[in-house]
């Protein structure tokens, strides 16, 4: 099952490298991964996507926490989050085409940020679901370039 | 305060630390750590090979409990350290190991002897720093032999840039060290250690399983009281040999792959697995589906990650082995519910089962005339040693028999590559723990393979005084691979016949140390005395049957109730 963590680590030289150095080295997956500055400069915030049996989830949680530089993780997928996910998309807009590009991006309500005389460069944030039918959508069009953030994600306030 | 170098700084934190004795290689990058240490009384001993002096550091710390250390110049010696750090790495033993680096304004530039050590060793160490702030240097230091020595235990590494040693800076005083992302748990959680007391009241067929984690906490004295309080069958890992006395009537030797077929067997049939400082490594458990099927597992670890790692825990208790074992002997003592002899009487029809797989198959092997069997040697450096020597040893068959016929009695008597089963970890470990005991018996149990791996090592050992015995199995074989062609590869002795081999007894005189030789069995008892008569570093070359096998054994794989026999 896939799973989201929030990993909080000190920003560190390496520090990143010790995380991804212990996926690719005890053979854990990763889909994703996010990294930047929180408020605090001395301290990183990742998201990053993963999934496995549970057995490997509870691993890879328990072997994150070993690493020196790591602060916190959660495991935000357990609770109610919120994900998003921003992704660039030149996609073909010809005479014929133009207009329907136009429409696709209204309706998910994305933004042209760069215009050639064949293309659009299409901006779209939303979550994973909503970025997978967008590129659905425009792939018969003709995309030429794809280029996706992957996700960050935040746990939901608590309700009171 | 006044000012002082880099080389002082470390100088000072490594005095601070308790530390007498460091084990090195120089080189261009560390001269200024050279030139300071000549002036201190921290005694340095020049290793012939920097692998050599990693293991050297290690074994001073296996045998010891302090943190060893290496010292290695940059490029060259820091890679050639490299097996020395994932051999600590893997049986989690304290070191801290400084490297050499390139000056800060280099690095990157492939510069002359310029690795990046700290991306090589990440995976194979605690965790590992570039110092890039002379100003961090005092602190990293102090963190790095706080991290080695505390929770599981393990290898740091400390890369020093040239101009970072050389560098003027102050020197703090020491504070407690506080880590907010590291905060190993030392006492157990009571919930869970009575859950686990009352699971034992219950058992009928209980076991304990213990590892090197009883050895690293310092915990034979609470497990032993566990053990015998309760009447308890032990069995051991590789690394827990010594955790528990191996005369001790409760001791059924070690487990796994060549354990006896009385600890196998009672682990497959116990309702209750009481596993501490022990991480059902693959040589332990052979298949895992067929792994103390029938019993309840208990696990007591420092590490959370090897709880429910590969095989699923009922009740694991995530502590410090002595603090955990101490509770649980606490629990029991004031427990109304416990009564010791009700409860030996309770474990008596299984213990005596144990025992009678033990009179059946007990650990043994065939005589054959004058021949040498190395198990005879192994129990003849046992009776001559009243089982009290520090036994260090070289990996493949050599080490199981060590394991199988030399009784430990007492923990940091063993020190062995257990995890990554390094050849050549004999010797250079031998020499540490010779030179923190000189005055202890400390033989080195070789195979003519693994000897030559760190052979240099002797002119270190006698440069020292360090008077180690270095007993090889000589069987002119890779042996213990050669037991797998033999069994599994259709007798295809692909690569492991060794056809030169030096005269080791030319080789020991070479070095200035004496060598022996042994080919025919009543010899081997005259050599052995003569050897620990001996003041001086001695080689004992024990030419023994050939293809002996190291029984029992389980094939990779298989459940371990399925022992090949002798
Ligand atoms: C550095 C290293 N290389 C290779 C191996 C694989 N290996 C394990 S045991 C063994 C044979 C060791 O031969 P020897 O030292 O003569 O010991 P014996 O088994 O004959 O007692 C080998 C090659 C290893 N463990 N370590
Ligand atoms: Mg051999």
């Amino acid at each position: 099952m896939k799973h989201t963590l929030s990993i909080l680590l000190q920003n560190k030289p390496g520090a990143l490298s010790r995380v991804t150095g212990l996926f690719s080295g005890r053979g854990f997956n990763i889909e994703s991964l996010c990294v930047a500055e929180t408020l605090d400069p001395k301290v990183s915030s990742m998201t990053l996507v993963t999934w496995g049996s549970d057995s490997i989830i509870e691993q890879i949680n328990k072997q994150l926490h070993k690493l020196i530089d790591v602060i916190k993780v959660t495991d935000i997928s357990e609770g109610e989050y919120v994900e998003r996910e921003m992704v660039i998309i030149r996609v073909k807009a010809e005479a014929g085409t133009r207009a329907e590009v136009l429409r696709v991006i209204d309706i998910f309500r994305g933004k042209v940020v760069d215009v050639s005389p064949n293309t659009y460069s299409v901006e779209i944030t939303g979550p994973e679901s909503k970025i997978k039918a967008v590129v659905d959508i425009l792939r018969p069009i003709g995309i030429k370039e794809i280029i996706r953030t992957g996700t960050i994600a935040m746990a939901r306030a608590p309700k009171k | 305060m006044s000012k002082i170098t880099g080389a002082q700084a470390i100088i000072k934190c490594l005095q601070e630390e308790g530390v007498d004795i460091i084990f090195g290689f120089p080189g261009g990058a560390v001269i200024d750590l050279y030139d300071e240490l000549m002036d201190c009384p921290i005694k340095h001993v020049l290793v012939r090979h920097e692998q050599g002096a990693v293991h050297a550091a290690d074994g001073l710390a296996r045998a010891t409990g302090k943190v060893g250390v290496a010292l290695l110049t940059s490029g060259p010696g820091a890679t050639n350290g490299v097996t020395g750090i994932a051999t600590a790495y893997l049986d989690s033993i304290p070191i801290v190991v400084f490297t050499g680096q390139v000056p800060r304004a280099l690095i990157g530039n492939d510069a002359f002897q310029e690795v990046d050590i700290v991306g090589i060793t990440r995976p194979c160490t605690k965790h590992n720093y570039l110092v890039s702030d002379p100003d961090e240097l005092v602190s990293t230091i102090r963190e790095a032999f706080y991290l080695a020595a505390s929770g599981r235990p393990g290898p740091v590494l400390i890369d020093l840039p040239k101009d970072v040693v050389a560098s003027m800076m102050d020197f703090p005083d020491p504070e407690p060290i506080r880590m907010k992302t590291y905060q190993p748990k030392v006492k157990p959680h009571p919930g869970q250690v009575e859950k686990a007391c009352k699971a034992f009241l219950q058992a009928k067929r209980p076991v304990l399983y213990i590892g090197g984690g009883v050895i690293l906490a310092n915990a034979s004295k609470e497990l032993t009281e566990l053990a015998e309080k309760t009447q308890t069958p032990v069995t051991m890992t590789l690394m827990g040999l010594g955790g528990f006395p191996g005369t001790n009537p409760l001791s059924m030797g070690m487990l796994g792959m060549h354990g006896s077929y009385a600890s196998n067997m009672m682990v497959s049939e116990s309702d209750l697995l009481i596993a501490v400082g022990a991480r059902f490594d693959d040589r332990v458990t052979g298949r895992l589906d067929a792994f103390a099927p029938h019993a309840k597992i208990v696990h007591i670890d420092v590490d959370p990650t090897s709880i429910s790692k590969n095989v699923g825990v009922d009740i694991p208790i995530v502590a410090d082995c002595k603090h955990a074992l101490q509770a649980v002997n606490d629990w029991l003592e004031n427990s109304a519910d416990f009564d010791s002899a009700a409860m030996a009487e309770n474990h008596q029809p299984w213990i005596d089962r144990v025992m009678d797989w033990d009179k059946k198959h007990p650990l043994s092997y065939q005589e054959e005339g004058d021949v040498i069997k190395p198990q005879y040697v192994v129990e003849t450096l046992n009776k001559l040693t009243n089982g009290d020597a520090i036994i260090t040893t070289e990996v493949g068959q050599n080490q199981m028999w060590a394991a199988q016929f030399y009784k430990f009695n007492k923990p940091r008597r063993l020190l062995t590559s257990g995890g990554l089963g390094t050849m050549g970890y004999g010797l250079p470990a031998a020499i540490g723990a010779k030179l923190a005991f000189p005055d202890m018996t400390v033989i080195d149990v070789a195979g003519d393979g693994s000897i030559q791996m760190n052979i240099q090592e002797l002119a270190t050992a006698k440069q020292y005084g360090a008077k180690v015995k270095v007993a090889i199995l000589n069987n002119n074989y890779l042996g213990m691979v050669r037991q797998w062609q033999e069994l599994f590869y259709n007798r295809r002795y692909s690569a492991t016949v060794m056809e030169v081999t030096p005269d080791f007894v030319a080789l020991a005189a070479a070095y200035g140390a004496v060598g022996l030789r042994a080919t025919k069995k009543d010899e081997v008892e005259p050599v052995i005395k003569e050897a620990l008569a001996t003041d001086n570093l001695v080689i004992m070359d024990f030419s023994i049957s050939r293809e002996e096998g190291v029984f029992p054994m389980v094939p990779a794989g298989k459940a371990t109730t399925e022992m090949l026999l002798v």
